[in-house]
């Protein structure tokens, strides 16, 4: 019988535990062909075309244009800070909710976790849809221009993306042995050294892949930006949306998102290799 | 667990609602609460009404709602089938081959959808291959931007695949391709629903890269509440957006149906 078995294997060729080299890059062609066309070659056009100004020939001049325009700069720093401010404040918020939902559990704390769930599947420029009737011109608080300033994006941006921390940390949480604490409540400790000493060692991991992910879809968030209409706040995805689109500044419009893509690239970059080694 | 007192856990829980209720759960009540209004300058909207959901579901918003779901399948069955492809093709490969495949298909996560849509814009307006201003540079667009998470959940469940069951099959005589059709994908179905149910819903809300190339006969819904609340419509927006959100729960409630089904074979 083994004998048998070891024939029609010979005969058959290959199983998954000795994969034929050669065969098995040929199968993976097809796609990266699909990919290379749809996605690399668009996104090498891009780089090509931010060398090229309107003017004609190869030149570092559409760059030189980008950099000294106050526009550009603005747009810039208000997407970093906007960017890292929103990351630091869905840490903090999504490492309490989620604390909550996993060790003070409440009737409905199911619910509420698959609500999370549902809740990322809308798109994220109906939060900004809501706030506009919350603090809009003719809104529910009042007709300051709370929204077209910097803090509307900031609440905005937290409040979409507060569950994208909370979900890697409940599971985390999940795979928490609850001995622990309990160990350390007999021994005496109280609620804030328990979280510090036990259970943040353990939700770091969790807090780095989601804190990076969230950096980055915050660089890259558009619709949030653009249903506020602000026009006080520009961020490197708005910006390269009004020169295109808008101004019809094509090479203009290439530096800045290579600009993007490469400050989004290499974070999200920095977030493989860190939810890699944090094995998440 | 962590708090024993009775009075600290109630306090934990009244800020856990405090936190929750209005961040999360006003914005979705606010927009349901005004689709059904046509004014909000109280704490309550006024004057109900359902004429809102008839202009929501009529003409230039039915059309965008067919197009928005068009666009959607179309989207989310060639991002399945590419990234399927692309994450069974990478799990036969050596490590580090698998680690660079891994690598391209996730970029267009990293890749800000704007400078998708920029890209996809700027490489097909020009020959050989010219799409702009038709309905399949939206679809293409899409397809880019989803596929990347289509190849990640599939190849997270292929790592979780028990591979004594295609080892069974291969070792009693059945070829490679049988074994993929009959062994490893009917394994796989419950996770190809769970992608499509995603790369659905990531498709019916996306809005940065269809801004950069929508041509004007092929508006999806995302567009449309957009140009309503630039002028000023927001209650008729916010219909469209509850239309939105209620074709996405439908579509993921009928792919989880799939799942509970096929996971009882």
């Amino acid at each position: 019988m083994a004998e048998a078995v070891q024939n029609a294997r010979a005969v058959r060729g290959w199983s998954r535990s000795s994969p034929r080299p050669f065969g098995a890059l040929l199968w993976a062609l097809p796609p990266i062909a699909a990919l290379a066309l749809f996605f690399l070659y668009p996104l090498a056009l891009v780089v090509q075309q931010s060398f090229q100004p309107d003017t004609g020939g190869t030149s570092f001049q559409p760059y030189a244009d980008v950099f000294a325009s106050e526009a550009f700069r603005h747009a810039l720093w208000t997407t970093v800070w906007l960017a890292l401010a929103s990351t630091a404040g869905c840490l903090v918020l999504g490492f309490l909710l989620a604390l909550v939902i996993a060790f003070v559990p409440f009737p409905g704390a199911k619910a509420v976790a698959r609500f999370i769930d549902v809740y990322l599947s809308f798109p994220s420029f109906l939060i900004t849809l809501a706030l506009l009737f919350i603090y809009g011109t003719t809104g529910i608080i009042g007709s300051f221009q709370f929204l077209t300033t910097p803090w509307g994006v900031l609440l905005a941006e937290v409040t979409y993306f507060t569950p994208f921390v909370m979900r890697p940390l409940l599971a985390a949480f999940s795979q928490l042995d609850t001995a622990q604490l309990e160990a350390a409540s007999s021994l005496g400790a109280r609620a804030p050294r328990i979280i510090r000493q036990v259970i943040l060692p353990e939700a770091l991991p969790a807090l780095a892949a989601g804190g990076s992910l969230v950096l980055v879809l915050c660089l890259n968030e558009f619709g949030i930006v653009l249903f506020t209409g602000a026009k006080g706040v520009t961020t490197l995805p708005m910006l390269v949306y009004s020169k295109a689109i808008l101004e019809s500044d094509y090479p203009g419009a290439c530096v800045v998102a290579v600009v993007n893509v490469l400050i989004s690239v290499g974070l999200y970059g920095l977030y493989r290799v860190v939810s890699r080694r944090a094995g998440a | 667990m962590l708090v024993h007192n009775r009075k600290a856990k109630w306090a934990v829980w009244a800020v856990f609602l405090l936190l929750f209720l209005p961040l999360f759960a006003l914005p979705l009540l606010v927009v349901l609460g005004a689709s059904f209004a046509t004014h909000w300058s109280g704490v309550l909207p006024s004057g109900l009404t359902t004429a809102n959901y008839r202009a929501a579901t009529r003409g230039e918003a039915l059309q965008a709602l067919t197009t928005s779901l068009v666009t959607a399948v179309t989207a989310s069955l060639f991002a399945l089938a590419v990234g399927t492809w692309a994450a069974l093709a990478a799990a036969a490969l050596k490590k580090r081959h698998r680690r660079i495949l891994d690598a391209l298909f996730v970029l267009p996560v990293a890749v800000p959808s704007v400078v998708v849509g920029l890209s996809v814009l700027v490489a097909f307006s020009q020959p050989p291959i010219l799409l702009n201003g038709t309905r399949w540079i939206v679809i293409l667009a899409h397809t880019v931007l989803v596929t990347a998470f289509a190849y990640q959940s599939v190849s997270a469940a292929l790592v979780r695949l028990d591979p004594a069951y295609e080892q069974a099959a291969a070792s009693l005589g059945a070829p490679p391709a049988y074994v993929l059709w009959r062994v490893r994908l009917p394994l796989l179905l419950p996770s190809l629903t769970a992608a499509a149910g995603l790369c659905f819903a990531l498709s019916m809300g996306e809005l940065s890269a269809t801004m950069m190339l929508y041509p004007p006969d092929w508006t999806p819904l995302p567009v449309l509440i957009y140009a309503a609340t630039d002028r000023g419509a927001l209650f008729i927006g916010s219909a469209v957006a509850v239309v939105l959100m209620a074709a996405t729960l439908i579509a993921l409630f009928a792919v989880s149906r799939v799942r509970t089904k096929a996971s009882y074979r």
